[in-house]
């Protein structure tokens, strides 16, 4: 094994991290806030690849198809707040699964109704395509690259946002003690609207960015949005700061898993048989290492202990 | 106002009645749709030990459903091209044997209950609900990516298994077993919830402080309902791969999971005969609906998404009324 190749699968897991990080922040933020479980958010993540394949498809721009992501993201989680989840909220989870769960089969369907049951293929912009060459002759994909800076920078963003506006202040405000700012004079249901909506929108760009990587389709939002609970159960509910340790972590060894235990394996049985092994207990990496942490912490690494 | 219990024996005879009508009119396509929705049903009674009874919300049923799909899938699979199981530390060959298939579902989905209750009940709330989906994906990703039992394809059984004295090759025996099933784990999930267990179970859903106080372990008596709970929709599992005499990773995905709960809400939370109502509501739209348009789970989702909003009684709660103790 080289180390070049392994740097490669290490900005591959981060690069996979920082996305998912992007679909965690929303459901976290969504939980931490409202306390809804939504499952419906991997729809929007489906809604924003296909705004953004389908915008720059017609037009040839990559920029203006990640805007029509955003837009169409953010609408889509504020007609769907305003219409249907803000009943939810004073419910109990099996209400919200279940309503979630029907959001997720209109959406789905709905999707494959206009589109259709074929893929759509969002191209990398011009600028971005090619390899890119970094210091200690690393090759790494030029988009990948941009995906994990585009990403850091969001991440910031949302940090910044959370820690220094009033609109984070409030929205911290909200997770603290709901009533009480209701009293204080700021309205609860704009609030919530506007941390849907900005959920929503992180999800659309996420679908967006990864929609250059991958096929858009319908049903690509669901093994995302999975993840993504991985994500928030070992960061710990509500949580961005554990959304996005856990978000690395779970890229990493994701990525990782799948690049080293088939060659560790590899070490004492033959080579198919190695691939086997490895490839099955890497699909399941993630899910022993939640494991893991819920026996030691089972309210997360950074939630709150009960 | 109709009793519950009149609503139920209804049920129980029109779920009989069909079949025996197809029966006589030679439609034994109506028969699999029948068993079919019999089989959805034993799944959704097991769910509801947990989510009815002890008000866990469990999105990862489809693990127990897919182990007990497999465990009828590989023993099969080894009786047909005649290889063991596995010759080492013991010897274990496949077999047709319903009945032995049957005991291997409820054993291993079971134990896999175990193992996930052990770890996902040590949380509550949203983490359990996030915690089961989690662990049936791993499931599911396990099955597509092991090769030696078909992986993403799955595996084909040529001819159902068998079972002692009748022929289960016709549609009506097969119907009649598993009709036998349903009604077996109806009583079974219906003196549960009439036994000092059951009362505990439904008490720490109420109140778990107060089960707590009388020196009760909540968490000891949630494993066991899970464990119960996983048993039933594994054995379920191993019908399903019978009647379609094929398994698959998709009887893993989380969406059966999703389904499930569907059964359950659709036919009425907290009714001994929600999950049967749901599950053949669910088969009725399926085959109606589906023969209206491709898209017709726009139809299901709006209509469950109603459900869930203005109807929490289910189809049940509509016919039977009066409000049962749920939270």
């Amino acid at each position: 094994m080289s180390a070049l190749l392994f740097i490669e699968q290490l900005l591959n897991g981060l690069q996979f991290g920082v996305m998912l990080f992007l679909m965690s922040a929303g459901l976290t933020l969504i939980f931490g806030v409202m306390g809804l479980i939504n499952l419906a958010h991997g729809s929007i993540y489906m809604i924003g690849a296909f705004a953004a394949a389908a915008v720059a498809g017609a037009t040839g721009s990559f920029v203006l198809g990640l805007g029509a992501a955003l837009a169409a993201a953010a609408a889509a989680g504020a007609l769907v707040e305003l219409t249907v989840i803000r009943r939810l909220y004073d419910r109990d989870h099996l209400d919200q699964v279940l309503a979630t769960f029907a959001l997720i089969l209109i959406f789905s369907e709905g999707t494959r109704w206009l589109f259709g049951s074929f893929p759509l293929f969002l191209d990398v912009p011009d600028a971005l395509r090619g390899p890119a060459e970094l210091p200690f002759g690393i090759v790494y994909p030029r988009y990948r690259l941009a995906i994990i800076l585009i990403g850091l920078v969001v991440a910031a963003g949302l940090f910044a946002l959370i820690a220094k506006t009033r609109i984070g202040v409030r929205i911290r405000a909200g997770e603290a003690d709901r009533e009480m700012i209701g009293a204080l004079g700021v309205d609860i249901s704009k609030l919530y609207t506007l941390v849907f909506a900005l959920g929503a929108a992180l999800a659309g760009f996420a679908g967006a960015m990864v929609g250059a990587i991958q096929s858009v389709e319908v049903g690509m939002g669901e093994p995302v949005l999975i993840l993504a609970f991985v994500v928030i159960v070992i960061g710990g509910i509500g949580s961005i700061r554990g959304a996005f340790v856990a978000s690395i972590l779970v890229g990493l060894t994701d990525t990782l898993g799948r690049f080293l235990l088939p060659i560790l394996f590899g070490t004492f049985l033959d080579a198919s048989g190695a691939n086997i092994v490895g490839t099955a207990l890497a699909s399941m990496a993630i899910y022993i290492l939640m494991a893991a942490v819920l026996i030691f912490r089972p309210t997360g690494l950074f939630g709150a202990a009960t | 106002m109709i009793r519950e219990w009149q609503v139920n024996a209804a049920i129980m005879a029109l779920l009989l009645a069909v079949p025996l009508w197809a029966l006589v009119a030679d439609e034994p396509f109506t028969i699999t749709l029948t068993t079919r929705a019999v089989i959805l049903a034993l799944a959704a009674v097991g769910l509801n030990i947990a989510l009815g009874l002890g008000g866990l919300v469990s999105l990862g049923h489809a693990a127990f459903f897919g182990i007990g799909g497999y465990a009828m899938g590989i023993l099969a699979h080894h009786a047909q091209t005649y290889t063991p199981v596995m010759e080492w530390p013991f010897l274990i060959e496949g077999t047709k044997s319903m009945p032995l298939i049957w005991v291997t579902a409820i054993v291993t989905s079971a134990l896999a209950a175990l193992l996930i209750g052990l770890l996902s009940l040590r949380t509550t709330g949203v983490y359990f609900i996030m915690i089961t989906l989690a662990f049936g994906q791993m499931f599911f990703y396990f099955a597509i990516s092991w090769p030696a039992y078909g992986g993403e394809d799955g595996l084909s059984i040529y001819l159902r298994n068998d079972f002692p004295r009748l022929n289960t090759l016709r549609p009506m025996p097969f119907f009649v077993i598993c009709y036998v099933i349903l009604a077996l784990a109806l009583l079974v999930s219906w003196r549960i919830a009439k036994s000092s267990f059951g009362l505990a179970l439904a008490a720490a859903r109420q109140n778990e402080v107060r089960v707590r106080t009388v020196g009760i372990d909540p968490y000891r008596l949630r494993l066991f309902a899970f464990v119960i709970s996983g048993a039933i929709t594994g054995l379920a599992g191993a019908l399903f791969a019978d009647l379609n005499r094929f398994v698959s990773p998709t009887m893993f995905s989380w969406q059966m999971s999703g389904e499930f709960i569907v059964f359950i809400i659709l036919g009425g939370v907290g009714r001994l005969f929600g999950p049967v109502v749901g599950a053949c509501l669910f088969v009725i739209l399926e085959h109606w609906l589906g023969g209206v348009s491709d898209y017709w789970l726009i139809f299901l989702g709006a209509i469950l998404l109603l459900v869930v909003l203005f109807a929490r009684g289910g189809l049940i709660g509509g016919l039977a009324g009066r409000e049962v103790a749920h939270d």
